[in-house]
């Protein structure tokens, strides 16, 4: 064929704006976002072992910047996207058996991930206030 | 609506990325592996917390904190290169910028997996 055979434009599916937001929109959203944190995370994950690995002076930089509010609060929003990841992504295995597409049931998993999400992140800094 | 794949394209099955259901499962079996090494990380990182440097390679160094620490890690790395290629591919139109952010993407992933993975071992073997 010489001549491409579709010279119209293509048709495009409509996007956000067009349609209610609902929550399960929400957590699909918070979902990409999150593992879009989660990227960042795993490069201060991967410097801050170069900096276990290496001289003292930068693991103690380190340690300084993890002990201060600002560390601890990056800290507790990483906690937060794990969770909320890692339920969000449960949830795409249960959707994956083909369970829990139905409207009301998604809706309730995507409220259910949140929930989820929040509880386990105040358990983990709980657990780790009194225990540690 | 029309199809507006040619037959040839319908036979082989492989869309528009032309690897077919690999990347959606590859997102799947690195996801489920990272379920349990994910929580795993999580522990460590609070038992590490506040440790002193000695104190924290003493604990990296030891196997069952090593070997499960460099697969969450390596499979991570893969889950995250295929989690932003996806939304690379979904807001990224320009071709030459698709391309280049997707080849940034590769690589920033295997200097994150690499640099890990080196200092875990540097750690283990007591360097």
């Amino acid at each position: 064929m010489s001549q491409p055979t579709a010279t119209r434009a293509r048709p495009v599916s409509p996007h956000l704006q067009i349609y209610r937001f609902t929550p399960t929109m929400a957590m699909s959203i918070v979902h990409r976002i999150t593992g879009i944190v989660l990227y960042f995370g795993m490069l201060l994950l991967a410097a801050w072992l170069v900096a276990a690995a290496s001289g003292g002076v930068w693991f103690e930089r380190a340690g300084w910047l993890l002990g201060s509010w600002f560390g601890v609060a990056v800290l507790v929003g990483f906690t937060w996207a794990v969770w909320h990841h890692l339920f969000g992504g449960i949830r795409h295995f249960i959707w994956d058996t083909g369970v829990g597409t139905e409207k009301h049931t998604s809706t309730l998993l995507a409220w259910l991930t949140l929930v989820a999400s929040l509880v386990c992140t105040a358990a983990t800094w709980a657990v780790y206030l009194v225990w540690f | 609506m029309s199809n507006m794949r040619t037959p040839l394209r319908t036979v082989r099955g492989l869309g528009a990325a032309k690897d077919g259901t690999t990347h959606f499962w590859l997102t799947r079996v690195s996801g489920l592996a990272l379920v349990p090494l994910t929580l795993f990380a999580v522990g460590l990182a609070f038992a590490l917390i506040g440790k002193d440097q000695a104190a924290v390679r003493a604990v990296i160094a030891q196997p069952v904190v090593a070997i499960p620490l460099i697969l969450f890690v390596v499979i991570g790395v893969e889950h995250m290169r295929l989690g932003i290629q996806e939304s690379i591919a979904d807001y990224i139109h320009g071709e030459l910028l698709k391309v280049l952010t997707l080849v940034a993407n590769t690589a920033c992933c295997l200097v994150v997996g690499a640099a890990s993975v080196f200092s875990i071992l540097l750690i283990a073997f007591g360097a």
